[in-house]
This record gives C-alpha cells, sequence and structure tokens, in this order.
C-alpha cells in the first residue's frame, strides 16, 4: 500500500504538474520541494504551490528501446530533458511522435496519459508526458 | 438563460482505414466504404484510454473559456468504455483540472448518448441553482470485436462542455428526450466486445428516436428546418446521420460541419458532442443549431441551441479546433492498430 499512498500524494504533482515557488528568492520547482535548495531555512514556510503550464523546450533526448513492461506497446519510445517555461528542468516521455521526428529546441506541450497499472486487478497510474507543439 | 459557456474536444492523432481492416478479413473495402461511409477511424495510443481523453478534451474547454477547474461545480462523465468498472472516471478529471474538493459529480452510461444526458444534467442543476457551472463530458475508446462490422466504425475521443448562466456562448433554449427498452446493441458486464441485434439498428432503434425527438423539438419550439443554420445527429456510421438530416428535411449545408464519423468513425458518447464542437467552432451570434443523440438501448436527446457573442470571445482564445485536429493525423496498419487497442494480448507478467 506503500506505493498507493505516494500516488495519491503526489497526484498535484503527476495530474496537473503542480509546482512549489519559493517566496524568498522566486525559483520555482518542479517536483516540487519543500525546502529552497539556495535559500534553505529562509524559505521556510515560503514554498507556496504553483502550476506549471507544462509548456517547454527539449533540450537532450535518447530513444529507448529496452522498455519496462509498461511500455512494450509503445517501444522504441523518446525520453527528453525539457527545459520548462517556468525554469526547472524535467525528464519526461515525448508520445505520439516518431524518434526521428525529435529534434533540440523543440517546443512541446504537455499531456495526460496512462503510465502504468498495477495489473489487471490493481490501480492505474496517470500523469504528465508530452507532446510536439507545432 | 443558461446553455454552454465554453467547450473542448480531443481526438486522438492516429488513424486506421477501412482497406486496412478489410486486408486482414478478407471483405471488400469498397463494399464497406459505400455501405457505412466511413474512410478513416482515430485510434487511440496504447496510454490513451476515456479519463485521458476526458481531461484532454476538459482542459480545452477550461482553455478556451478563460476558466479555471476551481470554476466548476460539478462533473459529469459519460461513456461506455469508463477505465474502472467501479471507480469514477470523474474522480480522475476532476483530479487533473484541479476542481474543488466541495463538488457534485458522477459517470454516467447510456451506450452513446451518455454524454449528453450528462449536459441535461448539469443545464438543470445551473436551472436550479444548484451551481454556477457545471460540465458534462461525452468521451469513449469503444471497442469492436475483430472482424464483426462494429470494427469499421468503433473509434475514440471526447468533448466536454461547461455549461452555466453566465458569460453564456450557446444558450440550450430547450431540451427533451425519448426512451424506450430496444434490444438494438447491448454489452454484459465482463464481456470485452458489444453484441448488436442486427434487425433493430436501423429503424427501430436509431431512426425512431432520433427523428422523433428532432420533430417532438421543431414542434414544442415552432421551427422547421429552414430555420436552422445547423443541424447535428448521432453519428453510428456516415450513412444514418445523412438519412435522418433527409427524412427531417434538413439540407447538406445544414449538416456537414458537425458531420465527423466518415473520417473520425464513430467516437461513441462523443459523437454527437464533438459535431456540435466543430460546429461552435464555426458559428455566428444569432445562428441556431438542432443537435440530437442517440443511445442504445434506447434513447434521444434533443437540443435547440442558439448561439450568442460571447462565442467570438471563445473563438479569440485561439484553442485547437475539431477541424485542426483532423488535420495532423498520422496513419497505422492493422498490426499497430491491433498493437495499440490491445486486441493482441500478453500474459500478466509481460505487461
Ligand atoms: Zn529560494
Amino acid at each position: 500500500m506503500g506505493e498507493l499512498s505516494r500516488m495519491w500524494r503526489e497526484m498535484p504533482s503527476r495530474y496537473r504538474m503542480e509546482g512549489r515557488k519559493c517566496e524568498n528568492c522566486s525559483r520555482v520547482y518542479f517536483p516540487p520541494r519543500d525546502i529552497c535548495p539556495v535559500c534553505h531555512r529562509d524559505s521556510i514556510g515560503k514554498m507556496k504551490p504553483v502550476d506549471i503550464a507544462g509548456n517547454g523546450e527539449i533540450i537532450s533526448y535518447t530513444v529507448v528501446h529496452e522498455t519496462p513492461p509498461a511500455f512494450i506497446r509503445q517501444k522504441p519510445y523518446v525520453l527528453a530533458i525539457i527545459k520548462l517555461d517556468e525554469g526547472p528542468m524535467i525528464t519526461g516521455q515525448i508520445v505520439d511522435s516518431e524518434p526521428e521526428e525529435i529534434k533540440m529546441g523543440s517546443r512541446v506541450k504537455s499531456v495526460f496519459r496512462r503510465i502504468s497499472e498495477d495489473g489487471k486487478s490493481g490501480v492505474i497510474h496517470y500523469g504528465y508526458k508530452f507532446t510536439l507543439d507545432k | 438563460m443558461s446553455g454552454i459557456v465554453s467547450y473542448g474536444s480531443y481526438i486522438p492523432k492516429y488513424r486506421v482505414k477501412p482497406d486496412e481492416i478489410a486486408r486482414v478479413w478478407g471483405e471488400d473495402p469498397e463494399n464497406i466504404k459505400n455501405g457505412i461511409f466511413i474512410l478513416s477511424k482515430s485510434v487511440p495510443s496504447p496510454d490513451e484510454d476515456t479519463a485521458t481523453i476526458s481531461v484532454e478534451a476538459a482542459r480545452n474547454a477550461l482553455r478556451r473559456g478563460g476558466m479555471s477547474g476551481q470554476e466548476i461545480g460539478s462533473i459529469y462523465v459519460g461513456s461506455e468504455s469508463h477505465p474502472y468498472a467501479v471507480k469514477p472516471t470523474a474522480t480522475i478529471v476532476s483530479a487533473a483540472i484541479g476542481a474543488d474538493f466541495k463538488m457534485f459529480a458522477a459517470d454516467y452510461e447510456f451506450a452513446c448518448k451518455a454524454g449528453t444526458a450528462g449536459m441535461q444534467n448539469v443545464l438543470g442543476m445551473v436551472d436550479a441553482g444548484m451551481i454556477k457551472y457545471g460540465m458534462a463530458i461525452g468521451a469513449d475508446t469503444s471497442q469492436g470485436a475483430p472482424g464483426d462490422v462494429l470494427e469499421y466504425s468503433a473509434s475514440a475521443g471526447g468533448t466536454a462542455m461547461i455549461i452555466g448562466r453566465e458569460r453564456v456562448a450557446a444558450e440550450i433554449k430547450s431540451t427533451l428526450s425519448v426512451t424506450s427498452d430496444t434490444p438494438d446493441f447491448w454489452r454484459r458486464e465482463g464481456q470485452p466486445y458489444p453484441t448488436h441485434g442486427e434487425r433493430f439498428t436501423g429503424e427501430p432503434a436509431y431512426f425512431r428516436h432520433v427523428t422523433n425527438a428532432a420533430k417532438m423539438m421543431m414542434e414544442r419550439m415552432q421551427t422547421k428546418p429552414e430555420d436552422y443554420d445547423y443541424a447535428v445527429f448521432h453519428q453510428p456510421n456516415g450513412k444514418f446521420p445523412t438519412r435522418a438530416a433527409k427524412v427531417l428535411g434538413f439540407q447538406e449545408k445544414q449538416y456537414k460541419e458537425g458531420l465527423l464519423t466518415p473520417v473520425i468513425g464513430n467516437t461513441y458518447s462523443a459523437s454527437m458532442m464533438t459535431g456540435l464542437s466543430a460546429i461552435l467552432d464555426a458559428a455566428k451570434p444569432g445562428d441556431r443549431i438542432l443537435a440530437v443523440s442517440f443511445g442504445s438501448g434506447a434513447g434521444s436527446d434533443a437540443f435547440h441551441i442558439e448561439v450568442t457573442e460571447e462565442i467570438e470571445e471563445l473563438h479569440k482564445r485561439n484553442v485547437t479546433t475539431v477541424r485542426k485536429m483532423l488535420e495532423d493525423v498520422k496513419f497505422v496498419d492493422y498490426a499497430i492498430y491491433a498493437k495499440f487497442k490491445k486486441k493482441i494480448v500478453f500474459g500478466e507478467e509481460v505487461e
């Protein structure tokens, strides 16, 4: 049940990319952090929830050929490092594109997709992925 | 007067052609194309389902309306392909759009008219003063058994309508329903594919309900077909809605804008609502729309809709239109389609 409570706790960030903004230095963090690594103690009580729009740019990517079982129908797929417009850098899957369509600097936007499921009778995990923004 | 405040659709990017399906099952593709008038149908990605499609449609509706999830007081999701047998899709949508904890929500089921039943429900809640704005979604990733005629049409898509009393872009002047117990199409619990009662699909089911609901609405509103700028009907294939329109006395220029099945297939609960969404993309203030859904089992929901000046505000926000979604597509062959739709199955330990 540990995994289930983690999923439930992380829903705001996984479902709709809720990040945290340090009101001391204005830096935005995604995934959310409880303490600002720059301001440390000065950020306590000042990390406010902030919505990430989900738009960004690919700064690096790789094509994954050896996939975990949950991605067997999607292989090969593209995993990219994305610089979000709000500042944070994250790793995300690029869907609905062939690897040869992906370029450094390509603009992407977030989409809501299935990530995995806990077997045929378990819970379905949803979260953000990205598509090329044409 | 209450009505549609904003709207948004989502159609998956992949398409498969009847030629591909016919090739595998040894059918004559021209025969199929002429019979049902479907030239391609949408196919969801392996990581898409009714919940993800509902969320994308809901987000497009919020963006187009310049609204936040916090403003939505109720969410009803109509579908025949909810990802869970027990656990509402509406809960997933509410979390994904950041809706408030204090809200009304449920899933609906009435074959292809569950989404429009949700629209009526939200409209009633708005008129009763229970909520300010509510959202009704029709979405499906429908299944047709391999080789069955439904395999040529059953597709995927979703549309969300935000209904309220303020900033109304399309007034719902009236709505009514017809209902009967008709064995035209059903799916028993635990069965992966639906069954259809062949001799019931046309006349006693689709045409009886759709044309009667449309006639009753025109009688109630004292209107004639020529009083409408647009008409949209449920689209199980490309032939039925055209025939219903002609029987009722509508011209092609009135129904072509909302007729999407020839290129996206039957999106079930999203079918009429996505047609309406395409019409709203093109509509001008003052336009009148007659919209009639159909759900097997069976019933029809009819709506008399009048577009207001607010529609121009929605168009300005520049959210992806239905026509745009029809342009940016990728065609797949039957093997990829079968893989995506999980017609090829793995053991529990593999996937
Ligand atoms: Zn800081």
